[in-house]
């Protein structure tokens, strides 16, 4: 069950993927990637990252496929536009895919056989508090223990880009004109 | 019997492919973009691999991070292609081939 499962929506993780990748329209390539995410998330649930899944869906297939959207049609770029593929570039990512594909399986094959492992718990033994465990309150035991410094970090770099982007998508005047960019 | 390690890491190396791949084939920068995400979800996908089948909460805590900081490089990098298109009108890396030599 678990195995029909796991073929099912690594299939079509990857067709969704590939999807992204020929698709002419980049609204239909937005929609298939919101596929894409959804099945990785349903892999994740696989692998009993149940609080992943759900920021993957939320994170990702929500928020960020949104502003993704919202983007394409700000600027509706593709009636007026539209480059064909040349040959160098179709040969190009051909031999890459084939290249990187061959040897991420190769490395994959070659890697040793672990025994899966039986079905995480809810909440880690109290003698390993870092193991895996399905519940979040687990992760939030790592997140402020072991890996406090780059959850920081990582709070500083949130705010750092909030400000960066309304510098970003500010409407500044021409330089030279004089006008004081914050008069309003 | 159920997937395995090996079958995980294959799924990403093979999602992995497929992003650079387009990352090399297309030329509108939005698909750009959405293809280096694919990268990154294709490597979120093995850690969160990795660290079931070892056991530890490491690579999941490590995909928690990847996630924000993904978020917060589209949200910079949107900013910059919208201030692009502003500017130039275009958004084809074709057209913005101003720094090539």
């Amino acid at each position: 069950m678990v195995t029909i499962v796991f073929y099912f929506f690594s299939t079509l993780t990857l067709l969704a993927a590939l999807f992204v990748v020929v698709n002419r329209n980049t609204v239909n390539s937005a929609m298939c990637m919101i596929v894409a995410f959804v099945g990785v998330a349903a892999l994740f649930v696989l692998l009993q990252a149940y609080f992943l899944a759900m920021l993957q869906i939320v994170v990702y297939a929500g928020a960020v496929m949104v502003l993704f959207l919202f983007i394409i049609m700000l600027l509706d770029t593709q009636a007026r536009e539209r480059v064909r593929f040349g040959r160098a570039d179709i040969v190009a990512g051909a031999v890459a895919f084939i290249c990187l594909a061959f040897g991420a399986v190769w490395l994959a094959r070659h890697y040793p056989v672990g025994v899966t492992p039986p079905p995480a718990p809810a909440m880690p033994p109290s003698d390993n508090p870092l193991a895996y465990a399905t519940s979040a309150k687990a992760f939030g035991y790592g997140l402020f223990t072991r890996y406090l410094l780059p959850f920081q970090v990582t709070g500083f770099l949130l705010l750092i880009a909030m400000v960066g982007v309304i510098l970003l998508s500010k409407r500044l005047p021409p330089p030279d004109s004089g006008v004081k960019p914050d008069s309003p | 019997m159920t997937p395995g390690l090996q079958a995980y890491l294959t799924v990403a190396g093979i999602l992995f492919a497929i992003g650079f791949a387009g990352v090399l084939l297309r030329r509108n920068t939005l698909v750009i973009y959405m293809c280096l995400e694919l990268m990154l979800s294709a490597t979120t996908l093995a850690l969160v691999a990795f660290s079931r089948f070892n056991g530890t909460m490491d690579g999941a805590l490590f995909v928690f991070f990847i996630i924000t900081v993904a978020a917060a490089e589209v949200s910079v990098g949107l900013a910059i292609i919208v201030a692009l298109y502003r500017r130039r009108h275009t958004i084809q890396v074709d057209h913005l081939n101003y720094l090539k030599f």
